[in-house]
This record gives C-alpha cells, sequence and structure tokens, in this order.
C-alpha cells in the first residue's frame, strides 16, 4: 500500500507514450559511466570475440569499418529511470558478427576499453536484437556516449549496452559483469523493472 | 528490495534552493557513505514518480537518512521535496543502492575528493563516515561551486579543517568568488589539481561527483595528470537525471 504524498499531482508524460514501468521521458542524452572516459585511437582498436581460450576472430578499426552497416531506430530505457525515444544509430548486427562463429556457447561477457565488463545470454544478442554502434544520430559516436564503438542492445537497461567495447567471451556458464556484481539485476529488463538484485 | 516508509523528523535549508531532509526508518538496514535510495511520491489517484538522491548522513545506529536535495527548475519530484514536505510527513524510500561509489571506513589510503555543485552530497557523506568512525584516513576535498552562497555545509567543512587530522579543503568558485580570493572564478584546471589534489604518486583513491560535464572535465584531468583511471571513481548526473 502505497503512502500517498499529500498535494503531489506530478507531470505526467502523454498518454499515447508508453514507457516501461517506473521511467521518466527525456530528450537530452544523460551519460552514467563508472568512470573516466577512456579515449581509445582507432589505430589500436580493436574488436574480438573469444571463447575464454582462443581468439576466435578479430577486427581492426579499418577491417570493422569495412563491414557492412545496419541503420536502426530504438527506445533507450536507463536504470536511473530516464527513457529516450526513437533514438537513430548505424552499426553493425551482432547476427553479422558472430555468422561465421561456431559455438554452443549460452552466455556472452561483454569488455570495454577502461576494464567495465556487462553480462548476458547469448540468444538476446540474435536476431537483430543487438549491434556493435559506430554513429549516433549520424554522427561519430562521441567518446562520453561510448565512442568509438558501443554495444547497443536496447531491449535490455542500458548498463547492458556497454561503451567502449574491445570484445566479447563466449562461456558455457554465467558470470556477472561489473554493475551485476554491484547489485544490479543479472538480466535488466525493464519492462519487467528488473532494476536491482531481488527482482 | 522492499519499499520502506521513513519519517520526516527534520528540516533545513541549506542554501536558497537546497534542503535537507532528516529521515527516520524503522527499519532500515545501514548503509555506507556513497550510497543513494530511491525516494517515491505516490499522487491521490495513484501516479507515482521515483528519482534517486545520494544520502548525505553517515552510517548510523539511530536508523536515521539525511538527503540533501536540489530543487531543480524544472523538476517533478524536487520542487515537492524541497518546498512542500514537512516534518511528520511520511516518504517512501527502498535501498541503500549502490557498491561501487563508495567509501568505507576501512579504507585507509589517500582519499581525493571533487565535487561539483550538488555533487557534494555523496562525498559529505564520506567525509562524516570517516569523522564518526575514528578514522584519520588521508582526506582532500576540492569543491567546486558557483558562488559562496551555493556552498553546501560550509560550517562543518570549515570545523572539520580545522580540527587534528583535518579534511583539506579546497573551493573552486566557477562564477563568483569572495572578496580577495586568490584565484580569479573560473573551473577546475590542472594548474589547480597540481596544487591542492593529491599526486598521483601517492597513488589515492579519487571520487568525483558533480554533473556530466564538469565529471568528464575532472575525471579527464586526473587521467591527464597521472592517475590510474582504475582509481578514479565517477558519480555524475545529467540535466534530466534529478541525481543527487
Amino acid at each position: 500500500m502505497a503512502v500517498i504524498s499529500r498535494g503531489f499531482s506530478g507531470r505526467r508524460s502523454e498518454a499515447d507514450v508508453k514507457l516501461p514501468p517506473g521511467q521518466y521521458l527525456t530528450t537530452d542524452f544523460p551519460v552514467l559511466s563508472a568512470g573516466p572516459t577512456p579515449h581509445v585511437s582507432l589505430d589500436e582498436w580493436e574488436f574480438t570475440v573469444d571463447d575464454g581460450t582462443n581468439v576466435l576472430q578479430r577486427w581492426d578499426w579499418k577491417s570493422f569499418r569495412g563491414l557492412s552497416t545496419e541503420t536502426f531506430t530504438v527506445d533507450l530505457h536507463c536504470v536511473t529511470r530516464w527513457s529516450k525515444l526513437g533514438t537513430s544509430w548505424e552499426g553493425v548486427s551482432l547476427d553479422a558478427l558472430l555468422a561465421d562463429v561456431k559455438t554452443d556457447a549460452d552466455y556472452v561477457l561483454v569488455h570495454s576499453y577502461g576494464g567495465y565488463s556487462t553480462n548476458l545470454p547469448l540468444k538476446d544478442l540474435m536476431d537483430q536484437q543487438a549491434w556493435i554502434a559506430v554513429r549516433f544520430e549520424n554522427k561519430d559516436l562521441a567518446p562520453e556516449h561510448g565512442g568509438p564503438a558501443r554495444l547497443l542492445v536496447p531491449h535490455l537497461y542500458l548498463w547492458k549496452s556497454a561503451k567502449w567495447v574491445r570484445g566479447i567471451t563466449l562461456m558455457d556458464e554465467d558470470q556477472p559483469g561489473f554493475w551485476e556484481s554491484l547489485g544490479y539485476h543479472n538480466y535488466g529488463d525493464p519492462w519487467l523493472e528488473q532494476r536491482y538484485w531481488e527482482e | 528490495m522492499m519499499w520502506r516508509v521513513g519519517t520526516v523528523i527534520d528540516i533545513h535549508d541549506e542554501t536558497a534552493t537546497a534542503r535537507t531532509i532528516r529521515l527516520e526508518v524503522s527499519d532500515w538496514s545501514g548503509h555506507i557513505a556513497g550510497q543513494h535510495v530511491d525516494v517515491r511520491l505516490t499522487a491521490s489517484d495513484g501516479y507515482s514518480a521515483v528519482r534517486s538522491y545520494s544520502i548525505a548522513s553517515a552510517p548510523n545506529s539511530e536508523k536515521r537518512v539525511e538527503l540533501t536535495i536540489e530543487r531543480l527548475p524544472n523538476g517533478e519530484v524536487s520542487p515537492y521535496l524541497t518546498q512542500q514536505v514537512t516534518v511528520g510527513d511520511s516518504l517512501e524510500l527502498r535501498g541503500p543502492i549502490g557498491g561501487w561509489f563508495v567509501w568505507s571506513p576501512q579504507q585507509n589510503e589517500q582519499i581525493q575528493l571533487i565535487a561539483g555543485g550538488s555533487g557534494i552530497v555523496p562525498l559529505m557523506a564520506m567525509i562524516r563516515s570517516r569523522a564518526s568512525a575514528g578514522s584519520t584516513a588521508p582526506f582532500r576535498l576540492l569543491y567546486s561551486v558557483r558562488e559562496p552562497e551555493a556552498v553546501l555545509y560550509r560550517d562543518e567543512l570549515q570545523a572539520l579543517s580545522d580540527q587534528d587530522h583535518p579534511v583539506s579543503l579546497t573551493y573552486a568558485y566557477t562564477r563568483v568568488a569572495p572578496k580577495g580570493w586568490p584565484r580569479p572564478p573560473g573551473r577546475i584546471d590542472a594548474a589547480l589539481i597540481a596544487d591542492t589534489n593529491w599526486p598521483s604518486k601517492c597513488f589515492p583513491t579519487c571520487y568525483v561527483c558533480g554533473p556530466t560535464s564538469f565529471v568528464e572535465s575532472a575525471a579527464g584531468l586526473l587521467t591527464a595528470s597521472g592517475h590510474n583511471p582504475d582509481k578514479i571513481r565517477t558519480e555524475r548526473f545529467g540535466p534530466t537525471g534529478e541525481r543527487q
């Protein structure tokens, strides 16, 4: 039973906008990161897929940008409660990146420059649900938003969309990433409001 | 994580736009300095809004939690909390939340705190936690603020910087400085960091909290002056974040 806040009316979002529970709409693009923004030079940048032992795929910036990209428009939902609708991106789908990888793995750990990591089921990266994004709103992705390249997996809370991504490790067993080890939900579905551990 | 009900037992204004609310939460499980809570307001028709606010108070055995809230001009929740809530009201909250941007008295290494505006709030919890635990961990605070009238916790910070094992305190005024202040108003820069912060060779743990642009800039200055990025913890709030 909620406590009624006497005199509080609040600011409702427009009736035709459907947001996940507990979210509010924003039009700007707040930044949340646990540490300093890494500045990754394109000469050093690489993206790898490994199985914990062997590197199965490796791209440098030039070969990565030679892959065919898709443009897509998605809604973003941050666990700190803002949602931003209709953002447009360009990136390479994980379907394309993993097309030649033979694996029985069920999980992945995504790694970033700067040491960040996040975990998710491999199937959440497949079937046009996830991309490595390199451009946002027709511009190269700014460092504070994860440039040169970030994962985008918009059906989960935004901390799963690792900024400054450098590779993914395929795993048979699930293993928590950075925020998942610090009290945030292991899966993070915004529509089920899976913010914290015990939800 | 369950919603708890806190009773407002004290309210006081810190500045013209910031107010501290002290809550007593009978089933509070305790917290670590730097953590935050979610606060939920519910209208009579059931509509509710939730925002996160940093805890300002040190861990304590009295089941008390203090929040200092800066009123945002177009905020949905902060105007209510800073203007309408009165002593005796009930507020719903859950937490504590966050296990990264925290300081506990077991840490005895050098600590560098850098606050921008109301980003001081979780850092004040760390300073208060140090004091209440009797820790002598070497703390330095660099506090960037628009003008003298916007400083939160001024007298308490002064007292803590005058005691034995003081917290070293440096203000950086960005718009208006007090008369005769040695440094002209301006943002934190490399020279100020070099003059007042723990040098990187001491391997301090750094906590930087404030608006996004402030944190980007300050954390960038720290890494440029040789601090290991692994030792820099940040907490940012965006223009709409309503996050203290």
